[in-house]
Order: structure tokens, then sequence, then C-alpha cells
């Protein structure tokens, strides 16, 4: 197995008397698309919002890209590559796609008065655009567009500024069977092409078919990590999920 | 140049080319103050809305560094001399700079909390630099106020250069807002204000683009207050930092429609005019203060939006219906 | 030492007024994510009726509380329907502290209109009495105001613990969603509730008016440090506003003996920014929560 992209140790979050996340360890190997599963309120979101720095950890160290993260920052994370999507697919409603996709490029201060969408940028905001499949609504609200659509332009926005590690929250929750295959079809891609993914998804056959790593949390600690047979016959993990 | 491009230059050189040309065809003296008026609450309105109306962070100190620039413009005449005529004018923007640039930690703490609470924390900006008005006396004279030199411009056009020196005021404030709208910036601003978690997450630098949008609506306060002082030639705490002047281009702000670039001078253009007919016919400032805050409400409540985004919505829904009208668009179905 | 005591003393009856002001400020907002900026003018409103009462009907202005503040709670309940109920949307706080500001505009308009700007005081025989104890100084009305202050306190905490409607206000605080689907009436606990924070503002107004000269002009005065208040201790937390005006106070009769009184209300506001540099949430505020 390649060296970890990301690497997750002890990491605790407790909300009042309630241990959210419990001293989990994990790791993200360089190049795979691992997934973070587990029942309802098993800790992955919060796990996830702990580690781009949308919740500060009572414990635990994070390193990323090789160098510890002390105090995580979404801004700054994602400056260094690694960025991440909304449960509830969160875009600029009153932005075109266009200008959504252009604002998630990371620019420099000095590249501040230039003009919002510069024409190379709008050429590269079509180009991925149209893998989504969304290049005729360019111009469009993104407001207007259905929710999964909101998903996938949400899911292109991030590859905008060529990110390392891209974490995807329930990327095809709510989403239509057509749609899920095409973000399937993506992650694919765009793993062969290098990009590292960690998802938290509830699609279980779809975790299956897709990731390797799996990595099951239950009440907020690691239950099982390991290629998605191992984990499939761990009885650990049957009996997190059928035990209830 | 796009279409877009060169429609924008046509309408602001209009714009610009009517405002001049007014204090020359409307030559008397109380038409020019309601035009020195309604230029300066344009000004004040068009600078809150470049950082508020971007941002969606609402300021309610934005008196307070309008104050700032008064007193700072009538310091500077009672303890160093800026002299006389035109010269306090092109004193203004380095005034201005000044004033920006010691607002920008307070603002870095301010902009630490969220939405409520950064309108609150704002305000008591505005409380602070009052009592320091009241309070510092060997600088401001405390409540007894502060005079400044009246400048020997002729009578009959007396009102002309400060009419002009708003115009000015107002034309930079609508150029930088449009120069932001159309750049970066802009889009980090209104990512900002449409999801900021969100803009986070994808790496804009929210903190140094609101700061940046902040030092730019101080900047232009301050330089409208040291207009308006040196227009009035006198001030005094309660006038000077007055919250009453700071609502009223916060209302015309939301009257003719935030983040939009015309909007506040829209609102100003409705409203000062209005305001100047109100306090001649209701007289002292009680009932005039009735009706200003009747206005209020019914703006607030009958028309959140503001005449331009409510104008463009109607006429985009038109335009939707016309175009469904003819080729149906097909959308996907979400089923969450 | 002797002054400071007195100051602390004199700080914390002052406090305590303002703690009910606060309160009925922080629950408002605890349960709707209103400010009403109008509360500063309520509470002027109701030291006017109550100057009013006392003046021309002779009623002792700290038995006008039990005529001013139901007649303010009724007052509030219709503010509430008519504007602030409006206010709905992703905008909706922001906008309810602009039309809250305009309703205190039009509040101070009217007052001025009838009451025109003389400075009023409501000053019943005992106004200048005072005892003293160990040889400090206690001002009759101030600390019977604090006492009536403390009393309600605790009356609207009982309210809030023991009855059905305060378990509604709890879990509407806590989950609006979640109470929603539990069965609480939201709109019927919104509007009660910004009636009980004007019915606050308007007890507190009453014995206000007996401390402090006023006019319709004084509501800056006091919605500036209301305002500061409820930030410092937290917005929404009742703990935190009361915490935060005996804080208040004490800083301020400390700041007026030992420096100069003109520094005082400075002082807080100062206090309030270096504070937020190290606590942006407030004392017992929590972080907004932003997923």
């Amino acid at each position: 197995m390649s060296a970890a992209l990301l690497e997750i140790e002890g990491l605790t979050k407790r909300f009042g008397g309630v241990t959210a996340v419990g001293d989990c360890s994990f790791s993200v190997p360089e190049g795979s698309v691992t997934a973070l599963v587990g029942p309802n309120g098993s800790g992955k979101t919060t796990a996830f919002n702990l580690i781009t720095g949308y919740l500060r950890a009572d414990a635990g160290a994070i390193r990323f890209a090789g160098s510890s993260i002390r105090k995580p920052n979404p801004v700054s994370l994602a400056r260094r590559g690694l960025t991440r999507t909304f449960q509830q697919a969160r875009v600029f409603p009153d932005l075109t796609l266009v200008q959504n996709m252009v604002a998630a490029l990371q620019q420099p201060w000095r590249a501040a008065l230039r003009r919002a969408v510069r024409k190379p940028e709008q050429a590269r905001a079509l180009e991925l655009l149209e893998e989504f499949g969304l290049a005729r609504l360019a111009e469009e609200r993104a407001g207007n567009l259905s929710y999964g659509q909101k998903k996938l332009l949400e899911f292109a926005a991030v590859l905008m500024a060529d990110p390392r590690l891209v974490l995807l929250d329930e990327p095809t929750a709510g989403v239509n069977p057509l749609l899920v295959d095409q973000i399937e079809q993506r992650i694919r891609d765009l793993n062969a092409r290098g990009l590292t993914f960690l998802l938290v998804e509830h699609n279980m056959n779809l975790v299956m078919r897709l990731s390797d790593p799996v990595v099951v949390l239950d009440h907020g600690t690691k239950l099982a990590e390991g290629s998605p047979d191992v984990v499939r016959t761990d009885p650990r993990v049957l009996e997190a999920y059928l035990g209830g | 140049m796009s279409r877009a491009t060169t429609a924008g230059l046509v309408r602001g050189g209009a714009f610009a080319a009517a405002g001049i040309a007014f204090p020359f065809v409307f030559h008397a003296a109380w038409i020019v103050n309601i035009g020195v008026l309604t230029l300066m609450y344009a000004a004040l309105a068009t600078a809150w809305n470049l950082f508020s109306g971007y941002t969606g962070y609402i300021t309610l100190g934005q008196a307070a560094f309008f104050g700032l620039g008064a007193y700072t413009l009538g310091i500077t005449f009672e303890h160093v001399g800026v002299g006389s005529g035109y010269n306090p004018f092109y004193a203004l923007p380095l005034v201005g700079a000044g004033i920006a640039l010691v607002s920008v930690p307070v603002a870095w703490i301010a902009l630490r909390t969220r939405h409520m609470t950064f309108a609150i924390v704002t305000l008591t900006l505005l409380f602070i630099v009052q009592q320091l008005a009241f309070n510092l006396r060997s600088l401001t004279k405390g409540s007894t106020g502060l005079m400044l030199p009246t400048p020997r411009f002729p009578i009959d056009s007396y009102d002309t250069p400060f009419y002009l020196a708003m115009l000015a005021l107002l034309l930079a404030g609508l150029a930088l807002c449009w120069l932001i709208l159309r750049s970066k910036l802009g889009l980090m601003l209104l990512a900002i204000r449409e999801d900021e978690e969100k803009a986070r997450g994808l790496g804009i630098r929210v903190t140094g683009a609101k700061l940046i949008a902040w030092s730019l609506m101080v900047w232009l306060s301050a330089m409208v207050g040291g207009v308006w002082a040196y227009y009035l030639t006198f001030i005094y705490p309660e006038s000077s930092v007055d919250p009453l002047v700071m609502i009223g281009a916060v209302l015309m702000t939301f009257l003719g429609g935030r983040g939009t670039l015309w909007g506040p001078t829209i609102g100003a253009l409705v409203l000062v005019p209005t305001q100047q007919y109100m306090i001649t016919k209701l007289g002292a400032s009680q009932l005039y203060l009735v009706g200003y805050s009747a206005v209020f409400m019914v703006v607030l409540l009958l028309l959140p939006r503001g005449i331009l985004p409510s104008l463009r919505g109607a006429i985009d829904s038109r335009r939707e219906r016309r175009r469904t009208h003819r080729e149906p668009v097909v959308r996907e179905e979400a089923h969450a | 030492m002797h002054q400071v005591i007195q100051a602390i003393i004199l700080g914390v009856l002052v406090g305590g007024i303002y703690a009910l002001m606060a309160s009925g400020l922080t629950l408002v907002f605890g349960i709707m994510k209103v400010i009403n900026v109008a509360q500063g003018a309520l509470v002027i409103l109701a030291a006017y009726l109550s100057y009013a009462l006392f003046s021309h009907v002779h009623i002792d202005p700290f038995v006008s509380i039990l005529i001013v503040t139901p007649a303010m709670f009724v007052l509030g309940v219709a503010v509430q329907l008519v504007f602030v109920r409006s206010l709905r949307g992703p905008d909706g706080s922001e906008l309810s502290l602009l039309v809250t500001w305009a309703l205190a505009l039009g509040i101070e308009g009217v007052l001025s209109v009838i009451f025109k700007t003389t400075y009023r005081v409501t000053s019943p025989s005992y106004a200048d009495s005072s005892w003293s104890v160990f040889g400090y100084r206690i001002s009759e009305v101030r600390l019977f105001a604090f006492v009536a202050s403390a009393v309600l306190l605790v009356l609207l905490s009982l309210l809030l613990t023991r009855t059905r409607f305060g378990r509604a206000v709890r879990a509407t605080v806590q989950n609006p969603t979640a109470a929603t689907l539990l069965g609480v009436d939201a709109n019927r606990v919104q509007t009660l509730s910004f009636g009980l924070g004007v019915s606050m503002a308007a007890a507190a107004g009453a014995v206000y008016g007996v401390i402090y000269p006023f006019n319709p002009g004084s509501h800056y005065d006091l919605i500036s440090r209301l305002l500061s208040i409820v930030v410092l201790g937290g917005l929404g937390s009742l703990g935190g506003a009361v915490f935060a005006s005996l804080g208040m106070g004490v800083i301020e009769a400390i700041v007026a003996v030992e420096i100069s009184p003109v520094w005082a209300s400075f002082s807080f506001f100062v206090v309030l920014l270096a504070f937020l540099l190290v606590r942006p949430q407030g004392i017992f505020g929590v972080r907004e929560r932003v997923l």
C-alpha cells in the first residue's frame, strides 16, 4: 500500500457529555478512494468537520501530505490541497455556474482586482462542467439547479483548484439514480488520474464497488479498517449494523 | 469591450454629466443645498452598500467613521491648518485613508463574531466615537462643538464646491463598486454573502476580503464626513456621530436595492428630497421622526428587496415565461 | 477602598435593573433570533407611563409596575404580530434589527410630540432617602429597584423552568424544528415571548424613571448598553445577560469614582471589545453553529 496522504490519530470530540468521535485513528493512502462508513450517528460527519477545521477537536493529531496540521482551518487546508463537499449540497445560489466554478479557484491577493472571470478560467470551468454534464447550464443561476445538479456542481467546483485530496460528504444522498452513476464514474475517472478521495457514504453497494480501504466507525471509534471484502465479513461490523 | 461594459460606462458618464450640470442649471441656493444632501446620502449609502450590501454583514457603525472624518478635519483645521478654499478637499483622501487604517484592527476583532453580533459590535463603535467626541475636550471642545473656518467661496454659488466634492465622492464610490463587482474580489465578496462557510471550504480568504471592503467603506464615509463638516463649519458630537444619518443611508440602500450598483443612489434620490420636504412641512424634528420611522417600516416590510432587484425580478420572470412558452426546459428531478 | 466598595454596591444595584431589561432582550433573541433594538425605547415608554400615572393619579411608581407591565405585554404582542412576525427568510434576523430600530424612532418621535424633550424624573417622597450600613450609603429607591428586578428575574426563571409554557420556550431555544415536531406551537411561543421580553422592559422602565432623569432620546443611551450587555453575556443566554449586567454596573461605577464619570460607559464598551478578542461568543454564549 502506498504512503498515507492523510493520517488521523486519536481524534476526539465531545459535545457536552456525549462523545461524538472518540480516539479515532485511520489513514487515507495516497491515490486511494477511502470510504468512511458506519451506522447513523457514528460520527462520520463530525470526523469530516474536525479534519477540515469546521470544528475544533478536543484531542488528536492530523497529518496531511507529510506535515502535521496543528490547528486545522478550512481556508488554509483548502489552499494546501485538502478540500471538501457538504452533505447538503452547498453552492452560491445567486452566482452563475461558471462564477461558482471560478470562485473556487484560489487566487492570490494580487489577482483580486483582475476581471472576475477571465477567458482561460472560463474555458477551464466549461471543460469541467462539460465533464459533469452541466455545460449547457453554464450561465444559469446555481439556485435554479435541481438538488442532484447542485451536488454535481459542488463536486465539479472543488476540482477547479486541483486539490490533492477531496472529502465527499454523502456524494449520492438524495440524488436520482442516473446522477449516482455519473458521480460514481467521475470519482473513478478522477481517481484514475491520481486524485485521492475520502468519502462518507450510505450507499453500501457503491462503497463496496468503489472504495479500498473502507473504514468503519461506530459510536465515534474505529471498528474496522481494510479492503471491502475484509470489512464485509468482519463480525463486529455486522453486529454494529444489524444489532443496532 | 463587451456590450455590458460599454452600457455601464455610458450610464455612469451620463449620470456624472447630469450631476455636474445640475448646480449650473438650478443655481438657487436651496436647491443646490438639497443637492449636496442628496449626494452626501447617496455617497454614504453607496459606501455602506460596498461593505454590507456585498458581504451580507450589516454594519451599524458607519456614522462613527463619518464623525471621525468630520472631527479629524475639524481638529486638523484647529491645530495644524489645512489651508483654506479648496485645499481641505485635497487633504481628505489622506484623512480618510488614515481613519480606514486605524479602523482595520477594530474591524478585525468585530469580524471574529457572526452576523448579528457583528452588527451590534459595530453599533458599539458608534457610541465609542461619540463618547470620545464628548470627552476629549482638549481636541473636540466636547459638547460645545468645534468651529471650522468658513471658506471664502462666492456667496451666490457658495454651495457649489461642496456639491461638486460630494459628487466626486459619490462617483468615486460608484466607480469602486463597479470595479469590485466585476473583479475577483467582488466574486469573493458575493461568495461570502451567499455562503461564508462554503467559501472558506473553497479556500477563499474571507476575513481579508471583508477587511478590504470594510476599509473602502470607512475611507469613503470618513471623506464624506469631512466634506460635511467643512460645509456646515460647525460640528458637535450629536450631529456628527448621528445614528439617524447612518440609518438614513441604510434605509436608502434597502429602498434602492442592497448589493446593486445603483440602488443606494436611487434610494437617496427618492428619499432625501422627500425627507427635506417632510422637514419643511412638518417642521420640528418630532413629527418628522414619526414620519421617518413610518417610511422606514413601509420600505422594510413591503419592499425588503428594494426597487432594483424587484424590477429585475419582474423582468426576469417575464422573460422566463416567454422562453418557457417557446421551448419548455426539461430539468432533471431531484428526489431529495 | 471605601469608595471602591461603595462603587461596587452602587454598581450591583444598577446592574440589577439592567439585568431585567437585558434578560428580555436576550430571551427574545434566543427564541426567534430577533434583536429588539426598540427595547431601550420601550423602557423609556414605560418610564413615561409610570411617570404619568404618578403625576396625574398619584400611583406609586413601584405599584405602577403592576399596571404598566401587563399593558406593555399587550403592546409587545401587538408589535410582534404586526412588525416582527412577517420577517422570515435568511435575512429575517438582520431585517429585524432595522425594523425594531425604526420602531424605536417611532416611539421616540411620539414621545417627543407628547412630552417634548425636557428631562423628567419620577420623584416619590422617598426618592432621596437612603440607609447607611457600616458607613456605606444605600439609596432606598435603588435598593427597591434592585429587589423588584431580582424578584421579577426569579419569577421569570420559575416561569421558564416550572411551567408548560417555559418548557416550550426552552425547547424552542434549543431546537426550533424539533420543538415544532413535538407539538410546540412556534408562532404562539414567539408571540408570547416577545410580549414577555417587552414586559421586562416595562417593569424595568417603571423603576428606571425613579432613578434617572429621562427624555425621549434617552433610549440610545440605554440600548447601547443593553446591546453590549447581551453580546458580552452571549446572545441568547439569560445567565450571561444577568452576569454581564452586574459586571457592567460594577465596572462603570468603579471607573466613575476612580477615573471620571464621563469615561464610565466608554470603559464598558472597551471591555466588551477586549473580551470579544478572546471569546467572540461572549461569556456564556455558544458559537453560532454553522453546519
